[in-house]
């Protein structure tokens, strides 16, 4: 039955190690439920890195493969497997649960059994996304994830939860039902097998394709958030705890990128390359739109979250740039936004802990009264602004420099975004860290200790070294960045000809009509 | 052993950043800005090695440190590239910075952030030293955006007074302009080249059409104006004053600001291809510098002159560039570094000994009390006066001297102009501070005192440097600066105008009168009949107040700029909620109506067996029950449980049926 490449099986239990330190917690006393979390997580966090050190970087292929039989009819599949593409996002999602435990440390105070819980669920569907290799198993992973979400902003979330909860869940339902439809449709077609990388063998009609497209698109598209789905986004953080907020920023937006990149791109080809030029509009639109909007929050973490609007549409503007430096930096940009968002969150986290208030007006003066709160807030936000020798600058250089390659104008608009993003976030620490602490606060500031220095040590770590040696996490993705867009072009190219005239009339002239969004060839 | 003197110039600094940054609240505070001396002090030494070997052999040389950035066909080092253009601004930077550095022991003993002050200055160094010894455009761009944030720091230094707070993101907003600028012309560079380094771009640039050499040379040059401060992007560096005067001197006047001049000269090959770019450099330049002169003339603060005169000296810069005089500009940027970081040093010694004071109307006849100072301050005055044989009159005279001789006479009468205001008004500012009564508040009055020698032994360094400086340039355009630098800036058209002496001297003659003519000026109303100048400014109110208060410009751009954009944001976030949500509202009313026809399933069917399972698990303490009052709970229910029967049902009895 099992067809698994041998050796030890690090991803099942990276996946489902978290699920044991559930049964832990179920078990255990609730005072003890957040040291099982957090020592559940930082074996999970070890365990990951195996897959790291044992990583073959030159090869395209999905690594630390298991596939076992689960149902025979239909064929689904066990199959987990990485490659250089979610090797990142798994290691970032390990690497964070660890930090969301320690910033709830005391930041939750009721039901701390059920929110670990919740947390370690949340690991096992995230890190399942990530790795899964067949389709409903995926699909399963992708559900999952959304109920411990549910939860964290429903149970322990502001005054105005509900609210928030509800427009999470009709948003994510749409896409959710439109992506089993589109799952289903591939089975039919794609030769009966969720297997996921014969789907993205398969060859499929372009109308076909274009109607994938788009199912597809609903379910990622509200997931990134792009516009103008992303308004589930700042209510969704604004109600959530910290941790919550982390996850969200840093994991869960990276699921619908994710999915960009492992289905829409590799199974859709030729849609893909019909619809780009809208997907690159509405990247942009993001971008511009998300700073303006983060420019004119009063509250800072309404304004993080305008601010990931604005730094996902850098992802996507990446992924749909189809070229080696635009996808390899929209991943790396995921990764980055994932540590600089996150760490944002959790700085606001944990002023939230001391004041009670995320309105920018009630905390001010924060230099005078935590210097080393503000130094890490500094450091984050400049990381966010886009500094050389900072993660995000290498990312989003990438990214640019990739959609300059597709087109010209695009890229001028998105580096406007570079502008606004030292706009909204320099202003915003003008008045968060600069000048008097507010008088009513002025006595409940008291700088960090060393649990809180611990959370934010590690994410500052990351933020100069992939700022000053991005190196190793970019050589990671080189092969099978390269493997999809072959894949991309073989697609294209060589086999239009068997595909008669007619899939090639269509996407051409569907091009064409586009084209007039696309603005000059390079040289 | 060179590799190896080339990545210690900035490594001493860098190392101080990270000890300081890290440990420095666990030793002396004297400790600390000693190291950070000590670091730009080995550093400069090292500096003066690989400058004696540049010198010994004439030959560009490349270190590489490691690769940075891979991406397809990118690919970026972390690479130097020393050759004599590198050489002196290596000299220049590391110099004059370490003079800054010790000066700045002094001048900042006792304030609050000491440790923290030096770790920025430190962290400037290496930014400042990447960006000149880069090898390519994406490590200048580094240390471009990290002079950039350096000097958003400094200006925020004194981090609970709002006003600095507001110019440090002004600065940091405005330079980011320009920074996208750059970053275009980076996307264009590759675009064309598939390669970011200048050994491959730079002799290739010929390869271009003029159209793309003159984008490029554009999008640099908004680069340019953004860090360098030019007109429309100029206005940040007056409110950068806001930083400590040593700042003001290393960062807002010797090396940072000079940065887009050594971009533009270090693109000279690609400056030559494209005419169109050239002439608009050399028409920025010479009305920069005419503008900003005519500002400097009626200013208050004795730093904001100076900075309005820091501007007006960048505009020579490219206004040299712009006419095709490379090595003139990096002359002047030279001599400028000399002369500027006097004058503000020296300034600093001014305010130190007036316990804080800035305004000049609040001065007045310390000549004899800070004589030290006085005669620092006044070596830099006659400096950047163009008075000869001093330093500013060598550079800039060569300047205007080429702008004449090529026939730009509209940038020749510019500069000419600007030369006469730039001796008016530094020697207003001489006077006022320095000469007539005091009007000097009587409780300062009595602790004006010299500053300590840490302090004056820089001046002095720097007041030898303004006065010999000048003559690494003589004679004019054959000099020991011009034969040195040819091997790396070579103008495209060299001179074929043979100039006779008599027109050079004609010329030089010319530019000591003009210089003079300023002083006469200047002498009379501040000297000779002190209430003139009031009544020159009553006889023109309107000029008057327009020139004081900048020509408004600030203003205008909060009118036309940021206002509209702050309402942008404020009307987007109403579509946000009123458009955009109240869809997504009618979406959940429809799934309402919707839900309510299996509500009854939900509550009997699904529910239930969710409940039993939560009962059975031990479970039943959980969230579920929490939220029975909203029907959110059901939507979660439903969905999972939904989806999974429908893909059960889909499965076994849909897909069941087929083969496999």
């Amino acid at each position: 039955m099992a067809s698994s490449s041998g050796g030890f099986p690090w991803i099942t239990l990276v996946v489902f190690l978290p699920l044991v330190g559930v049964a832990a917690i179920l078990l255990a006393e609730e005072t003890r439920a957040k040291w099982i979390a957090l020592g559940t997580s930082l074996v999970v966090l070890l365990c990951s890195l195996p897959l790291w050190i044992g990583f073959q970087e030159s090869s395209p292929a999905m690594q630390f493969v298991e596939r076992y039989r689960w149902i025979a009819s239909p064929p689904i599949h066990y199959a987990v497997g990485i490659d250089g593409i979610s090797l990142p996002l798994v290691l970032l999602t390990t690497f964070l649960i660890p930090l969301c435990v320690l910033v709830s440390w005391t930041a939750i105070e009721t039901r701390v059994r059920e929110f670990m819980i919740s947390l370690l669920v949340m690991e096992t569907a995230t890190v399942g996304v990530f790795v899964a290799l067949d389709f409903v198993l995926f699909y399963i992973f992708w559900e999952t994830m959304l109920i411990p979400m549910y939860l964290l902003i429903g149970v322990w979330g502001g005054p105005n939860r509900v609210y928030a909860a509800i427009k999470f869940f009709l948003y994510t339902l749409a896409g959710s039902v439109l992506l089993l439809v589109a799952i289903l449709v591939l089975f039919f077609t794609g030769g009966h097998t969720f297997d996921i990388l014969k789907l993205s063998q398969a060859i499929y009609p372009p109308t076909l394709q274009a109607w994938l497209f788009w199912a597809f698109f609903a379910a990622f598209a509200v997931k990134v958030p792009m516009f103008p789905f992303h308004t589930w986004l700042p209510d969704a953080h604004v109600e959530a705890p910290t941790a919550g907020s982390v996850i969200l920023a840093s994991v869960l937006l990276k699921m619908g990128t994710y999915g960009f990149l492992r289905f829409t791109l590799p199974m859709l080809p030729d849609a893909t390359a019909a619809f780009t030029p809208i997907i690159m509009g509405l990247s942009v639109i993001a971008i511009i739109y998300g700073a303006y909007m983060a420019f004119a929050q009063a509250d800072l973490k309404k304004l993080i979250a305008y601010s990931s609007v604005s730094h996902m549409g850098f992802v996507t503007l990446g992924i749909f740039a189809l070229n080696a430096q635009g996808i390899e930096g929209a991943i790396l940009q995921m990764v980055n936004h994932g540590i600089t968002t996150g760490a944002l969150f959790l700085c606001v986290g944990i002023i939230y802990e001391r004041t009670h208030s995320r309105e920018i007006r009630d905390n001010t003066g924060l230099a005078k009264a935590m210097p080393r709160y503000a130094t890490f807030f500094m450091i984050f936000a400049l990381s966010s602004v886009g500094l050389p020798g900072m993660n995000s600058f290498v990312g989003e250089f990438l990214v640019l420099l990739g959609a300059f390659a597709w087109g010209k104008l695009t890229a001028t608009l998105a580096a406007l975004g570079v502008i606004l993003a030292a706009v909204y976030i320099l202003w915003m620490v003008q008045r968060v860290v600069y000048g008097e602490p507010s008088q009513q606060m002025s006595h409940k500031l008291f700088d960090l200790h060393w649990r809180e220095m611990g959370t934010l040590i590690p994410l500052a770590g990351f933020v100069f070294w992939i700022g000053l040696y991005p190196k190793p996490v970019l050589d990671v993705m080189h092969a099978s960045v390269e493997h999809l867009l072959q894949h991309e072009v073989r697609v294209m190219t060589v086999e239009q000809p068997p595909r008669h005239e007619k899939s090639a009339s269509l996407s051409s002239s569907q091009m064409a009509a586009l084209s007039g969004y696309r603005d000059g060839q390079l040289p | 052993m060179f590799d190896l003197l080339v990545l210690l110039i900035p490594g001493f600094p860098l190392v101080a950043v990270v000890i300081n940054g890290l440990l420095g609240h666990r030793y002396s505070r004297e400790l600390a800005g000693w190291l950070a001396c000590g670091a730009v002090g080995l550093s400069f030494l090292c500096a003066l090695a690989v400058f004696g070997d540049i010198l010994g052999s004439k030959i560009a040389r490349e270190v590489v440190a490691y690769t940075w950035i891979v991406g397809g066909a990118l690919t970026v080092n972390l690479g130097f590239l020393i050759d004599s253009l590198t050489g002196v601004m290596l000299l220049v930077v590391t110099g004059v910075g370490l003079l800054i550095h010790v000066y700045s022991l002094g001048y900042m003993h006792g304030e609050e952030g000491f440790t923290r002050f030096f770790v920025y200055m430190n962290l400037f160094m290496v930014s400042m030293l990447l960006l000149v010894m880069g090898n390519n455009y994406l490590v200048l761009f580094i240390g471009w955006e990290g002079v950039g944030l350096c000097s958003y720091l400094l200006i925020g230094y004194y981090f609970d007074r709002i006003s600095a707070a507001k110019a440090a993101t002004k600065a940091f907003v405005v330079n980011r302009i320009g920074d996208a600028g750059f970053l275009l012309a980076i996307f264009l560079i590759f675009a064309n080249f598939q390669s970011l380094d200048y050994t491959q771009v730079l002799p290739q640039v010929h390869r271009l059409s003029t159209e793309m050499a003159t984008a490029i040379a554009l999008c640099l040059f908004i680069g340019a104006v953004g860090k360098s401060a030019q007109i429309p992007l100029y206005t940040w560096l007056p409110d950068a004053m806001e930083g400590p005067t040593p700042v003001s001197a290393l960062i807002h006047a010797a090396t940072m600001v000079t940065a887009g001049v050594y971009m533009v000269v270090r693109n000279h090959a690609l400056y030559d291809m494209a005419p169109a770019a050239m002439t608009l450099v050399g028409v920025i330049g010479g009305v920069t510098a005419l503008f900003a002169a005519t500002i400097g003339l009626v200013q208050y603060d004795i730093k904001r002159v100076l900075a309005y005169s820091t501007v007006s000296q960048l505009g020579y810069m490219f206004l040299a560039c712009g006419v095709g005089a490379y090595i003139a500009a990096i002359f002047h940027l030279v001599t400028h570094a000399f002369f500027k970081a006097l004058l503000f040093l020296s300034a600093g010694s001014v305010i130190h000994a007036l316990g804080g004071e800035q305004d000049i109307r609040k001065m007045g006849g310390l000549a004899s009390k800070i004589p030290l100072t006085h005669k620092t301050f006044l070596v830099g005055t006659l400096a950047i006066a163009g008075i000869p044989p001093l330093a500013g009159f060598w550079s800039k005279d060569e300047i205007m001297a080429h702008a004449f001789v090529h026939g730009h006479y509209g940038l020749y009468a510019l500069a000419a102009i600007g030369a006469l205001l730039t001796a008016f008004y530094m020697f207003r500012l001489t006077y006022l501070t320095f000469y007539g009564t005091s009007r000097i508040d009587p409780h300062v009055a009595h602790h004006v005192h010299e500053s300590p020698p840490v302090m004056t032994r820089p001046l002095v360094a720097l007041a030898a440097l303004s006065i010999v400086g000048g003559f690494l340039g003589v004679p004019p355009e054959h000099g020991w600066m011009h034969g040195f630098l040819g091997s790396v800036v070579t103008p495209a058209e060299t001179s074929s105008h043979t100039v006779s002496a008599g027109v050079m001297v004609g010329l030089m003659a010319f530019a000591v009168i003009v210089a003079l003519s300023g002083w006469g000026i200047a002498h009379y109303l501040y000297a000779v009949k002190p209430q003139a100048a009031d009544d020159w400014a009553a006889r023109a109110p309107r000029v008057y107040t327009t020139l004081l208060n900048k020509y408004y410009v600030d203003e205008l751009y909060d009118a036309i700029v940021v206002e509209p954009c702050k309402r942008l944001g404020r009307s987007w976030d109403w579509f946000d909620f009123h458009v955009i949500d109240r869809v997504v509202r009618g979406v959940g009313r429809f799934a309402d109506v919707g839900s309510a026809t299996s509500t009854w399933i939900e509550k009997h069917v699904i529910y239930g067996v969710l409940n039993l399972i939560a009962y059975a698990n031990h479970l039943a303490s959980w969230s579920w029950r929490k939220l029975q009052s909203g029907l959110v709970n059901h939507y979660a229910a439903v969905i999972v449980a939904g989806a999974f029967l429908l893909v059960h049902f889909l499965l076994v009895w849909l897909v069941g049926g087929t083969r496999v």
